[in-house]
C-alpha cells in the first residue's frame, strides 16, 4: 500500500461514494451550527419537507450575535439579533438537535464548545457554517467551513459533495523563544505563505514546536489555516490530544475509548508520504508578531517598522498603500510606537483558558493605561468559570479590563461590541480586514500576551520587555 | 436553481487584491434570516458613505457599471468568512460571473450553489479582461459556459476550465441536495459500515 498522509487517511475513511470524475460524497461525523449561517438552511429543509438526517451528530449554539454583557439574561435588545437567536432556539427544538442555549453555562463560541464537550474527536470529519471550523483540525480531525447551502446539504444528507484537496506540510522545527506563542506561529506562517498560499490545500502542521504545544495552542494554529487560504489545518493526534479528550462529556468511554484509541494511534502521516508543497520555519526564528495592514498576511515582528508599499510587487503595491492609509500609519514608523485605544482578548482563535492565563500572567499587579478600553471575552461559559476559579478574572478586573460573558463579540462585531471609526484595537482575533471590528475601526492582530502588554503601555509593545 | 447558459453584459473592473467577504457584505447585514434582498448592500462600505449617500468613485456607482453582470476582480477574491450572504448579495445585484486569478475556497464553492460562475484565468488573460472591463458599458463581454469561453468586446476569445460536475449542475440548474439524495443507498451503506468500524462516533 502506498504511503498516506494524515489527510489521505481521514479522507479515505469518510468517502461514501466516488463518481468517475473524482467527485466524492464525504460523510460528516459532526455538524456544528450557529445562528447566523443556519436560518436559511433550516428554512430550506422545511420548504422541502426534509428532516435532519443525523440529529444526534448535529450540535447548535448561538455565539455570533449574542451580547456579552451581564444583562443578556434579560433577553437580546437588538431585534434582528434576537430573531436570529430565537430562530436557532426553534430550529434546534423542531429538528431535535443538541443545543446549548444562550444562558446555558456551556454556551460559547461554537469552536470552543465542540472540543470542550468532547464532540470533536481525532479522525472525524467536522463541518460548520463558519470558516474557523479549521480550529478542530488540532485534534487530527478534518474540519472546515461551509456555506449555508452546504449547511442545508449536510443537515439533509449528512454528506458533502467534495473533491480532494492537495497535501501541504508546514513544519515548525525546534523550540520557541520565550514570549513567542502559537498565535505567533500561525501568523508567521501566513506571513510566509500569503493569504492565498494555502488555496487548494489541506495543511498538516508538524515539527517539534507544534508537538510541544498544548491542545489550546494547537487549536490557535489550526484556527487560522483558513487565513492562509487552506481548506483545513491538521495536527496528528498524540498523548496531548488523548489527555485533553479523555473524560469529556461526549468522548467515548470504557471499551469504546480503547477501541477509539487503537484507531486514533494509526492517524499519522506515513514515512515517505507525498506532500505537494512543504514550508519549513525554524521555531527559534519566530518573534512575537503583529499585523500592520488589513490582511492577515501583513505580519511583521513587533521590532519592525511599517513597510513601504513600493517594496512590494504586483497588486500588493496598491493593496499595501490602501491598507496603510486605512490603518492611519506611515511607512517607516516603528510598530512599537503605534498607539492603541482598545484591547480585545477573546475569539475562537484565543478565547481559551490558556490564552487567559497568558494574558493574566503579564497583567498581574499592573493596570491598563488610562483612557483605554480593554475587554476579555472568554470563549465559553466554562472557560469563564474556570478563569474565575483560578483567580484570573480578578487579575483582569483589577487591571481595568471588562470581564464579559462568552461569545464571538468584537472579533466580528455583530453584537454591540464594536470599534468606532478611527479607533485602533490590539486584538487576539483572526481578521484585520477593513471594518471587521466596526466600520472604520483599525485592527492589529497579536497574541494574548502581546495584547496584555499593549493594554499596559497603550501602544503595540514587545511583550518580552515586560517579562 | 435558474439555469446558467450564457451571459452577455457589462463587466466591471475591481483590480484590488484580497477583496474579502467583509468588504463584499459587512456583518451588519448578516442578521437576516432570508437569502434575498442583499444586492442593495453589496460592497456596502465601499459603495456608500458612512452617513449615507453613494460614493461616486466606486465602480458600481458609475453610470457605465450600474448594470454590471460580470466582475473582473483582483487575486484571492472572496477570502475570509464562509458567509453565503456574499454570493447572495452578488447574485441579487445582478452579477452572474466573477473572474479572477484565484478565489478563496469556500467562496468559490458558495458561488456554484447560487448560480454564479466563478472563473479562474491566468494572469496574462486576466490583464486583457481587466483592460476590457475598464472600457465601460459599451464594451460588453460574453461568457459562454457550454463552450467555456470568454469573448471580450473586441472579439478576443479566452478559454477557461470548469469542473465538469459543477458545469453540469449550473447548465441544468440542478439542486445538489436532490442529486445527493438519489445516492441515499450509498450513504446508508456507509453508515452501516462506519457504525461497526467506529461505533464511538
Amino acid at each position: 500500500m502506498s504511503p498516506k498522509t494524515l489527510y489521505d487517511k481521514i479522507w479515505d475513511a469518510h468517502v461514501a461514494h466516488e463518481a468517475d470524475d473524482g467527485t466524492c460524497l464525504l460523510y460528516i461525523d459532526r455538524h456544528l451550527v450557529h445562528e447566523v449561517t443556519s436560518p436559511q438552511a433550516f428554512e430550506g429543509l422545511r420548504m422541502a419537507g426534509r428532516p435532519v438526517r443525523a440529529p444526534e451528530k448535529t450540535i447548535a449554539v448561538p455565539d455570533h450575535n449574542v451580547p456579552t454583557t451581564a444583562d443578556r439574561v434579560n433577553g437580546i435588545e437588538n431585534p434582528e439579533s434576537r430573531i436570529q437567536v430565537e430562530a436557532l432556539d426553534k430550529n434546534a427544538k423542531d429538528f431535535g438537535i443538541h443545543y446549548y442555549p444562550v444562558n446555558d453555562v456551556r454556551q460559547g463560541i461554537v469552536h470552543i464548545v465542540g472540543p470542550e464537550q468532547g464532540w470533536t474527536l481525532p479522525g472525524m470529519t467536522v463541518v460548520c457554517g463558519d470558516s474557523h471550523t479549521a480550529t478542530h483540525g488540532a485534534f487530527g480531525a478534518l474540519a472546515h467551513g461551509i456555506g449555508t447551502s452546504e449547511v442545508e446539504h449536510v443537515l439533509a444528507t449528512q454528506t458533502l459533495i467534495q473533491k480532494k484537496s492537495k497535501n501541504m506540510k508546514v513544519e515548525i522545527t525546534g523550540k520557541l523563544q520565550p514570549g513567542v506563542t502559537a498565535k505567533d506561529i500561525t501568523l508567521a506562517v501566513i506571513g510566509e505563505t500569503g493569504t492565498a498560499g494555502g488555496t487548494g490545500y489541506v495543511i498538516e502542521y508538524c515539527g517539534e514546536a507544534i508537538r510541544d504545544l498544548s491542545m489550546e495552542g494547537r487549536m490557535t494554529v489550526c484556527n487560522m489555516a483558513i487565513e492562509g487560504g487552506a481548506r483545513a489545518g491538521l495536527i496528528a493526534p498524540d498523548e496531548t490530544t488523548y489527555e485533553y479528550v479523555k473524560g469529556r462529556p461526549h468522548a467515548p468511554k470504557g471499551a469504546q475509548w480503547e477501541a477509539a484509541l487503537t484507531w486514533w494511534k494509526t492517524l499519522f502521516t506515513d514515512d515517505d508520504a507525498h506532500f505537494d508543497k512543504v514550508i519549513t520555519l525554524r521555531g527559534e526564528d519566530i518573534a512575537p508578531v503583529v499585523t500592520w495592514g488589513t490582511s492577515p498576511e501583513d505580519v511583521l515582528p513587533i521590532t519592525a517598522t511599517v513597510p513601504n508599499p513600493e517594496d512590494f510587487e504586483g497588486g500588493k503595491v496598491d493593496a499595501a498603500r490602501r491598507s496603510i492609509e486605512y490603518m492611519g500609519l506611515e511607512a517607516g514608523q516603528k510598530l512599537s510606537d503605534v498607539e492603541i485605544d482598545t484591547v480585545f482578548i477573546g475569539s475562537c482563535t484565543n478565547g481559551r483558558i490558556e490564552d487567559l492565563r497568558a494574558a493574566a500572567e503579564i497583567l498581574k499587579g499592573k493596570k491598563v493605561k488610562d483612557g483605554m478600553r480593554a475587554m476579555v471575552v472568554p470563549g465559553s461559559g466554562l472557560v469563564r468559570a474556570q478563569a474565575e476559579e483560578e483567580g484570573l478574572a480578578e487579575i483582569f478586573k483589577d487591571a481595568g479590563f471588562e470581564w464579559r460573558l462568552a461569545g464571538c463579540s468584537m472579533c466580528l462585531a455583530m453584537n454591540p461590541d464594536q470599534l468606532q471609526p478611527g479607533e485602533r484595537c490590539a486584538a487576539t482575533s483572526n481578521r484585520n480586514f477593513e471594518g471587521r471590528q466596526g466600520r472604520g475601526g483599525r485592527t492589529h492582530l497579536l497574541s494574548p500576551a502581546m495584547a496584555a502588554a499593549a493594554a499596559i503601555t497603550g501602544r503595540l509593545t514587545d511583550v518580552r520587555e515586560l517579562m | 436553481m435558474e439555469k446558467f447558459d450564457k451571459v452577455h453584459g457589462v463587466a466591471a473592473p475591481m483590480p484590488l487584491i484580497n477583496i474579502d467577504t467583509d468588504m463584499i457584505i459587512p456583518k451588519v447585514h448578516l442578521k437576516t434570516i432570508k437569502r434575498s434582498g442583499l444586492g442593495v448592500v453589496l460592497f456596502d462600505e465601499m459603495r456608500y458613505h458612512q452617513h449615507g449617500g453613494e460614493n461616486e468613485d466606486f465602480v458600481l456607482n458609475k453610470p457605465a457599471y450600474r448594470q454590471t453582470e460580470i466582475l473582473v476582480a483582483g487575486d484571492n477574491f472572496g477570502c475570509g468568512s464562509s458567509r453565503e450572504h456574499a454570493p447572495w448579495a452578488i447574485k441579487d445585484f445582478g452579477i452572474k460571473v466573477v473572474i479572477s486569478t484565484s478565489f478563496a475556497d469556500i467562496f468559490f464553492n458558495n458561488c456554484f450553489k447560487n448560480g454564479i460562475l466563478p472563473i479562474v484565468v491566468e494572469e496574462e488573460h486576466h490583464a486583457i479582461l481587466m483592460e476590457d472591463a475598464h472600457k465601460g458599458e459599451n464594451a460588453r463581454m460574453t461568457v459562454h459556459l457550454e463552450d467555456q469561453q470568454i469573448t471580450t468586446s473586441d472579439g478576443v476569445v479566452i478559454e477557461f476550465s470548469v469542473d465538469p460536475h459543477r458545469k453540469h449542475c449550473l447548465l441544468n440548474g440542478l439542486d445538489d441536495i436532490g442529486l445527493t439524495m438519489e445516492k441515499d443507498h450509498h450513504i446508508d451503506k456507509f453508515e452501516d459500515h462506519a457504525s461497526q468500524a467506529r461505533p464511538w462516533v
